[in-house]
């Protein structure tokens, strides 16, 4: 297992350790529920080293990446970021990742346990371009501050940047901690505004004291992976593995938005295949479920409605912020619909439970879909 | 040490023989690998209806947390008398006494004896906890 700058600091804070897409991982620090509330009402500290890390360099690194990733990354302007997939030729999704468009370049951010296939897979078609691709995943830290104080907490460590300035989905470079040429974009995965710094590995718990230190007076706290899986949740985020997998579509899953089907943007890996189910209604769709029984829906877990199997779970949790169970789900057209009633079944038994759009919960997007 | 007036399974339910009947409940192991010491997030807790009938190793019902889900298994076989409705409500019994209050269901036992069963003693539930320390 490979652990990340912060392993030893997470031991010293007595957090119960998780084998996580190939790193040794904090699950949780304390209650995972508390932890979630933090996040909520304060700010939360994550050690995000485990995910994937790339720089992809060169005069063609824009065309490479445009190559392999759905969304358009020439149109992407420099300091901005953009949500993307990786597809199979047959248009399912190989991983989800951040596109950072850099002022020379592109820097991608992708799923931990997807890191070695990702990589192998750019490189396969790199192929009569000019660019190569860097993992750094091993030789930086990766950390994120995220909670409606969050602002205020890396505002006292941080300068230059304008980090007030900064808006949703967008990145510079500024001084953190004294280090400066920082990367600090305004992203997260927990549905509050917040903050993800990149540093070099040495660096990361000596960031992550002087953190905690400006920020435990506004209750700044460190979070783990089990808390980090609720927030996005609630947040409507989807997690490869989860909502996200070999066997369904991304239209299916709501994310069109990663797509670009413009002519400009020119053919890439999985484009035909998209393109041909586009206009297509999907036999399913990814909903959120609410659920006032005491069961927590979890993956795999079927939907009924009557005797018709009309959905499963992708992902499930007790939700502290709207204080009831939620998911995520596959369910059929047709039961898809807001308000409609269903039944889960957990093992032989049914809890009802009633279809809603996602979010469940976000700061940050302010109309919901 | 773990009390040693009872027998513990490998999957970290104990039973207690009390007169004409058995108490069954899960060790604070069990516990403490569902919710690592904070009892607000154990969520649920699923227990059989009294009279049902159970063979040894049975899933007599399910504990939730956050974020796991486990089984429980009937230590012995035998027939549910009562079940500790107490748990439904209060979770955290569960992680305060798990091997007093935190009792959750009492058995008719099928045998009178559970001499001779695979149940592990004190002694040996310790030693098997101790491999599963991580």
């Amino acid at each position: 297992m490979k652990k990340t700058s912060l392993h030893d600091t997470h031991v010293e804070l007595g957090a119960r350790l998780v084998d996580f897409g190939g790193w040794r991982m904090p699950v949780q620090y304390g209650s995972i529920l508390d932890e979630v509330k933090t996040v909520r009402t304060a700010a939360g500290l994550f050690d995000l080293g485990h995910m994937g890390r790339f720089r992809v360099e060169g005069p063609d690194a824009v065309a490479l990446v445009d190559r392999v990733a759905t969304n358009h990354c020439a149109r992407i302007p420099v300091g901005a970021i953009r949500y993307s997939l990786f597809c199979t030729a047959e248009g399912f999704p190989i991983d989800d990742l951040l596109i950072y468009r850099d002022p020379a370049g592109v820097f991608l951010v992708v799923n931990a346990s997807n890191t070695p296939a990702d990589l192998a897979w750019l490189r396969a078609h790199s192929g009569g371009l000019d660019a190569r691709v860097v993992d750094e995943t091993e030789e930086t830290a990766m950390l994120a501050i995220q909670g409606p104080r969050a602002l205020e907490i890396l505002r006292r460590v941080a300068s230059g940047g304008d980090l007030d300035g900064l808006r949703y989905y967008r990145f510079a470079f500024g001084t953190v901690c004294g280090l400066p040429k920082t990367r600090i974009s305004r992203t997260g995965y927990t549905g509050e505004d917040g903050f993800e710094v990149y540093l070099p590995f040495a660096e990361g718990p000596r960031v992550w004291r002087e953190l905690l230190a400006a920020g435990s007076a506004a209750g700044l706290r460190p979070i783990g992976l089990g808390a980090r899986d609720t927030l996005r949740l609630e947040a409507g985020m989807p997690l490869y593995g989860h909502e996200i997998d070999g066997e369904h579509d991304p239209l299916e899953a709501g994310l069109a938005f990663g797509i670009a089907f413009t002519p400009e943007k020119g053919d890439f890996v999985g484009r035909a295949a998209l393109e041909g189910r586009r206009d297509r209604p999907s036999a399913r769709r990814l909903v959120g479920i609410t659920t006032a029984g005491p069961r927590v829906p979890r993956r795999g877990y079927p939907l009924f409605q009557g005797m018709d199997e009309v959905g499963v779970v992708c992902s499930g949790s007790m939700s502290p912020t709207i204080a009831t169970n939620i998911a995520t789900a596959y369910v059929a057209r047709g039961r898809d619909v807001p308000g409609q009633e269903l039944e889960l079944e957990i093992r032989d038994r049914r809890q009802p439970c009633t279809v809603c759009e996602l979010p469940f919960y976000s700061r940050t997007r302010k109309t919901q879909r | 040490m773990r009390p040693d007036d009872r027998k513990y399974t490998r999957t970290h339910e104990w039973v207690k023989i009390d007169g004409d009947s058995a108490l069954v409940g899960i060790t604070d192991f069990a516990v403490q690998e569902l919710c690592s010491g904070n009892e607000g997030d154990l969520v649920y807790c699923d227990l059989p209806e009294p009279g049902r009938a159970l063979e040894v190793g049975e899933t007599f019902g399910e504990i939730e947390s956050v974020k796991a889900v486990a089984d429980l298994n009937a230590p012995i076989a035998g027939t549910v008398l009562e079940v500790n409705v107490e748990i439904e409500e209060h979770l955290e019994v569960l992680a305060n006494d798990p091997f007093g209050r935190g009792w959750m269901v009492k058995i008719q036992p099928k045998s009178k004896s559970i001499d001779g069963s695979d149940l592990l003693d004190a002694a040996a539930y310790e030693k098997h906890v101790a491999t599963q320390e991580h």
